[in-house]
C-alpha cells in the first residue's frame, strides 16, 4: 500500500474511533444537564443522583473523546502537509476558533463540575455542566463547518498556488456546514438517548432501582423521539443539499447511473460499478428520488455515466451505507415511539420484549452514525475539497511508508485497548447502578446560598 | 505586515503559556509515584492537577490551531515533517488523560500500579520530546527545496537532547513546587526537596543550554543585533535564581511563581533569537519558513486577529476564576470524601 492509501485508512480509523466518544458527549451533557437543573428546581434528590449516576458515564466516555481529539488536530499537519499548505488559509481558521470558543470553556468546565461539588452554589454547578454541553455542542459546530467547507468550498479563491479565503462568512455560514451541523447534533443526541433507555432497559428488567430508571427511562424517551425526528427531518434536507452540490455523491448514494427526470427509487438494489449498472432492481417507487433530491417531483437527477470514472466515487460502499443509515433513522423512530408510550402509559416494566429490544438497540444510532460519516466521506472522493483539490494530491510528500505503516500499527494497537478498557468500565458501571447510599450522595451535593 | 508580527508573538505566547500550565502537570505526572508512597497520597497527586489539566492541554491544542490558521506552511512542514517524533507525543498525550480518569476506577492495586506506571511514562515523554523538539528548531531543520533530510535518529543531536533534559529538568521543578503549594505534611515536606535538590541540576544544564546554543543555533544573531533583547534571557536567569531564593526562605508559591517566569522566559529567549523564523533550515537559510513565507493572506490573518482579541482576553478571564476557585491544599479527607475524584 502507498503512503495515500495508508493515511487514509489511518484518517478513517482515527477519525471514526474518535467519532465513537463524541455523539455521546453531545446528548448525554445535555441529559444530565436537564436532570441536574431539575434537582436544583424541584430540590428531589432523585434527580441529583441521576445527574451523578449518569455523569459518570459521561466522564469515562468524555476522556476518551479528548485524547482522541488531539490525534485528529495534528493529524492534517502530519499526513495531509500538503492539503494543509494548500487550504490552511481557509481550514485552519475554524479549528483555531473552535479551540479557543470550544475546548476551552468545555476543558475548564467540566473541571468546575467534576470537582466543584463543595466548591460553587447549587446553581451554579448546574450552570457549569450547562456550559460543558454548550460548548461541546458549540466546538461541533466549529468542525463542521470547517468538514462542510471540504465538501462545498465557498468564500475562496485560488491564488498564490493555494486557497485563499476572501468571505469568512461566507465560510461561517455555508449551509452545507449548517445542514450538517443540524443533522449531526441531533444524530449525537439520540445516541445519548439511546443509552439511557438501553441501560434503563438492563435495570428495568433486573427490577433493580425501579423508581431511578423508569425516570431516567421517560427522559431518555422524550429525548430520543424528539432526536430522532429531528434527525429524519435534517437528513431530508441534508439530500437536498447533497444533490445540489455533489451531483456525484447523491448519484452514488442512491446507485443512479443513468441521467433522468421524474427519477424514481427501487427499495431493493444491489449496485455493480464494472459494468455501470444495478444487477437487482426490485420494489420501484416513481418520482419519490426526484422528489428527494430537489423536493419536486420532476427534478432531473444526475447518473454516474455522466461522470468521468475518475472522478466517481465507490459506489457501493457509499450506497449501502446510506441506506443502512436511513433504515435505522426509520427503525429507531418507531422504537422510540413505542418507549415514549409505554413510559407514559405506565406499562414499561411489564412489556419485557421492548425492554430488551431497547437495550439491544444501543448500538444502532452509533452504527448509524458511523455509516453517515462514510456516507459523507467516502461520497466524497476521489476529493479531499470537492471540486478543488484530490485527495491522492494532498498527502504528505516527506513521508515514507514504513512511517505511516507503523504509525497507523500504533494507532490501531493502543485505540484497540482503550477501546476495550472503555467499554470494559461502562459495562461495569453501567451494571453497577446508581448508589442508595444516600448519605454518601447527599453530602456533596453543593454549597446553599 | 504588522499582522505576521503579532501572530508570531501570539505563538510565542501560546507556546509559553502551554508549556508554564502542562509543565506541572508534567512535571506532577513524573513525580506522583516517587513522591506519594501509598495509594491515597498518590490519588491526592492526581487530583491536585484533577480540575485543570484538560484545560491547560487545550493550549496546545490551540497552539497548533494558531499555527495552523496563521502560518498554515509551518504547520504543515513542521507536523510531517517531525511526524515520528510527533507520533510517540500524541500517544504520550492519550495515555496520560486516561490514565488520570481511569486509575481510580477499579479497586485494585494491580491496576492502579500498571496506570501509576503509565503516568510516569506519559508524562516523562511529552517533557523530552517537547525539548527535544524545540531544540532542533532552534538549530533548524535539514531542509531545502529538496524537502526534508532528516529523520527520527536525526533530531536526536547532543543539542537536542540537552533541550530535551533541559524540559525535563524545568517540568520537574515546576511541578514539584506546584506539588510543594497545593499539598500538606509528608507530601509537601518530600515535594519541597525534590525542589531542592533538582534546582542545581537545573542551573548546570541551563547553564550549558546557553552556552551549547551559541555554536549550535544562529539565535544569538538578533541579540548581536538589538542588545536590548539581552534582557530576556538575564530575566530568565534572574527567575531561576529567584526560585532557589524563595525556596530557601521557604516561600513556596513566590517559588512556584518564579518558576512560571522561568519557563515562560526561556520559551521567549529562543523565540526571540528565531524572529522572523518559525523554522530555520540548517542547510539553506532562504529555505527556511518564516513568518512571511509561510503564513496566511492578510485577509485570514485580520479575522483571526479580531477573533483572538476578543476571546482570548474572555478565556484568561476565567481561567483566572478557576484556579481561585480551586486555589488553597488537597488533602487525603477532601480526595476520600469526594466519590467523583480521581
Ligand atoms: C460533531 C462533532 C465533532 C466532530 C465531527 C469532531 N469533533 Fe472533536 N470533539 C467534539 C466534537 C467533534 C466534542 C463533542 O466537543 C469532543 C468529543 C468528546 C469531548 O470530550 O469533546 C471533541 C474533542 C476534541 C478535542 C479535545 C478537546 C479537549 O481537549 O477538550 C480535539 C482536539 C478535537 N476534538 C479535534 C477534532 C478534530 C481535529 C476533528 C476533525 C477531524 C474533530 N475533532 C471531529
Ligand atoms: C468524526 C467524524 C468523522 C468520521 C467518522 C470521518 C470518517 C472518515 C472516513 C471513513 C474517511 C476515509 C474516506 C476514504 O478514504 O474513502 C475520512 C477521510 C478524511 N476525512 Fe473524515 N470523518 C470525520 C470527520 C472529519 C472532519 C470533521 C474532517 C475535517 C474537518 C474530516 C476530514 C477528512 C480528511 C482530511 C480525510 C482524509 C482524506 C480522505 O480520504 O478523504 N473528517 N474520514
Ligand atoms: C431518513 C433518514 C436519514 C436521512 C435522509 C439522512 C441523510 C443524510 C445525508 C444525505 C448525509 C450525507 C451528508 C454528506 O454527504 O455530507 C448524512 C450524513 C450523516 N448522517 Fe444521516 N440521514 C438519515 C438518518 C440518520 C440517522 C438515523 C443517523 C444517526 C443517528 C444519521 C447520522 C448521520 C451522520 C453522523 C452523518 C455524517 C455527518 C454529516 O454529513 O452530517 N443519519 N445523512
Amino acid at each position: 500500500m502507498d503512503v495515500v492509501t495508508l493515511s487514509r485508512l489511518q484518517f478513517a480509523i482515527t477519525s471514526m474511533f474518535h467519532f465513537l466518544f463524541v455523539p455521546l458527549t453531545l446528548g448525554l451533557s445535555i441529559l444530565v444537564a436537564f436532570m441536574e437543573t431539575r434537582y436544583v428546581r424541584t430540590g428531589n434528590v432523585l434527580y441529583l443522583r441521576m445527574a451523578k449516576f449518569w455523569g459518570k458515564l459521561f466522564l469515562i466516555n468524555f476522556a476518551l473523546g479528548v485524547v482522541t481529539g488531539i490525534t485528529l488536530e495534528f493529524q492534517f499537519g502530519m499526513n495531509w502537509a500538503e492539503y494543509s499548505r494548500y487550504v490552511g488559509d481557509i481550514f485552519g481558521a475554524p479549528l483555531a476558533i473552535e479551540a479557543t470558543l470550544a475546548f476551552f470553556l468545555e476543558s475548564v468546565f467540566i473541571g468546575v463540575w467534576l470537582f466543584g461539588w463543595n466548591k460553587v452554589s447549587k446553581t451554579f454547578h448546574a450552570v457549569s455542566i450547562w456550559i460543558v454541553a454548550i460548548a461541546t455542542n458549540l466546538s461541533a459546530l466549529w468542525i463542521l463547518l470547517a468538514n462542510g467547507w471540504m465538501q462545498h468550498p465557498v468564500g475562496y479563491v485560488i491564488r498564490n498556488g493555494r486557497a485563499e479565503m476572501v468571505d469568512f462568512m461566507a465560510v461561517a455560514t455555508n449551509p452545507y456546514g449548517l445542514i450538517k451541523f443540524s443533522h449531526q447534533i441531533v444524530s449525537g443526541y439520540v445516541v445519548a438517548a439511546f443509552f439511557v433507555l438501553g441501560i434503563s432497559a438492563w435495570h428495568l428488567l433486573r427490577k433493580s432501582q425501579p423508581d431511578f430508571f423508569r425516570s431516567s427511562f421517560r427522559m431518555g424517551a422524550v429525548f430520543g423521539l424528539v432526536s430522532i425526528v429531528l434527525v429524519l427531518a435534517t437528513g431530508d434536507q441534508h439530500a437536498v443539499e447533497v444533490a445540489k452540490t455533489q451531483p456525484t455523491k447523491f448519484a452514488a448514494m442512491e446507485a443512479v447511473w443513468e441521467t433522468s427526470k421524474g427519477a424514481g427509487i427501487n427499495i431493493i438494489v444491489i449496485p455493480d460499478a464494472q459494468n455501470e449498472r444495478n444487477i437487482v432492481e426490485k420494489v420501484f417507487i416513481p418520482k419519490l428520488l426526484s422528489y428527494m433530491a430537489f423536493h419536486t417531483p420532476e427534478g432531473e437527477v444526475k447518473g454516474l455515466r455522466d461522470f468521468p470514472r475518475q472522478d466517481r466515487p465507490p459506489v457501493a460502499p457509499v450506497f449501502f451505507s446510506f441506506r443502512a443509515m436511513v433504515g435505522m433513522g426509520f427503525l429507531m423512530v418507531i422504537l422510540a415511539l413505542c418507549a415514549v408510550i409505554a413510559s407514559f402509559r405506565g406499562t414499561i416494566e411489564r412489556n419485557r420484549l421492548l425492554l430488551r429490544f431497547l437495550l439491544y438497540a444501543i448500538p444502532i444510532p452509533y452504527i448509524a452514525n458511523q455509516l453517515g460519516w462514510i456516507v459523507a466521506e467516502m461520497g466524497r472522493q476521489p476529493w479531499i475539497v470537492y471540486g478543488v483539490l484530490r485527495t491522492s494530491d494532498a498527502v504528505s510528500t516527506s513521508l515514507s511508508t514504513v512511517q505511516v505503516a507503523g504509525s497507523l500499527a500504533g494507532f490501531t494497537l493502543l485505540y484497540g485497548f482503550l477501546g476495550a478498557v472503555d467499554i470494559f468500565l461502562l459495562v461495569m458501571y453501567a451494571r453497577k447502578g446508581p448508589d442508595d447510599d444516600a448519605g454518601g450522595i447527599l453530602k456533596p451535593a453543593g454549597r446553599e446560598v | 505586515m504588522g499582522l505576521q508580527i503579532i501572530w508570531f508573538v501570539l505563538w510565542g505566547v501560546l507556546w509559553a503559556v502551554y508549556f508554564m500550565l502542562d509543565g506541572f502537570v508534567l512535571g506532577a505526572g513524573m513525580l506522583q509515584r516517587f513522591i506519594g508512597r501509598n495509594d491515597d497520597e498518590r490519588r491526592v497527586v492526581i487530583n491536585t492537577v484533577g480540575p485543570v489539566w484538560d484545560g491547560n492541554e487545550v493550549w496546545l491544542i490551540t497552539a497548533g490551531g494558531a499555527t495552523f490558521a496563521a502560518f498554515p506552511t509551518t504547520y504543515a512542514l513542521m507536523f510531517s515533517y517531525l511526524y515520528t517524533a510527533l507520533l510517540l507525543l500524541l500517544f504520550a498525550l492519550i495515555v496520560r488523560g486516561v490514565s488520570f480518569e481511569f486509575r481510580g476506577k477499579l479497586e485494585s492495586s494491580r491496576w492502579k500500579g500498571a496506570w501509576d506506571a503509565a503516568i510516569l511514562v506519559s508524562s516523562f515523554l511529552p517533557a523530552l520530546l517537547f525539548g527535544v523538539a524545540f531544540g532542533n528548531i532552534f538549530s533548524g531543520l535539514p531542509m531545502d527545496r529538496g524537502g526534508y533530510h532528516g529523520s527520527f535518529i536525526s533530531l536526536l543531536s547532543p543539542f537536542g537532547l540537552l533541550t530535551g533534559l533541559l524540559f525535563v529538568l524545568l517540568f520537574l521543578e515546576h511541578g514539584a513546587l506546584y506539588l510543594a503549594a497545593k499539598t500538606v505534611g509528608d507530601l509537601h515536606g518530600r515535594a519541597k526537596r525534590v525542589a531542592q535538590r533538582v534546582w542545581p541540576a537545573l542551573l548546570l544544564v541551563a547553564a550549558s543550554f546557553l552556552v551549547a546554543a551559541y555554536p549550535a543555533t544562529r539565535l544569538s544573531e538578533n541579540y548581536f543585533r538589538v542588545p536590548l533583547l539581552l534582557a530576556v534571557p538575564l530575566a530568565a536567569v534572574a527567575a531561576l535564581l529567584a526560585i532557589r531564593v524563595c525556596l530557601a526562605r521557604d516561600r513556596i508559591l513566590p517559588a512556584f511563581a518564579a518558576s512560571c517566569a522561568t519557563i515562560v522566559l526561556v520559551v521567549a529567549t529562543g523565540v526571540t533569537g528565531l524572529f522572523p523564523n518559525l523554522i530555520p533550515s540548517s542547510l539553506d537559510p532562504a529555505s527556511s519558513l518564516t513568518i512571511y513565507n509561510s503564513s496566511s493572506s492578510h485577509y485570514t490573518l485580520r479575522i483571526m486577529t479580531v477573533v483572538a482579541a476578543v476571546f482570548l482576553p474572555i478565556v484568561i478571564a476565567y481561567k483566572i476564576w478557576v484556579y481561585r476557585l480551586f486555589r488553597g491544599k488537597v488533602t487525603v479527607e477532601d480526595v476520600m470524601g469526594d466519590e467523583q475524584s480521581y
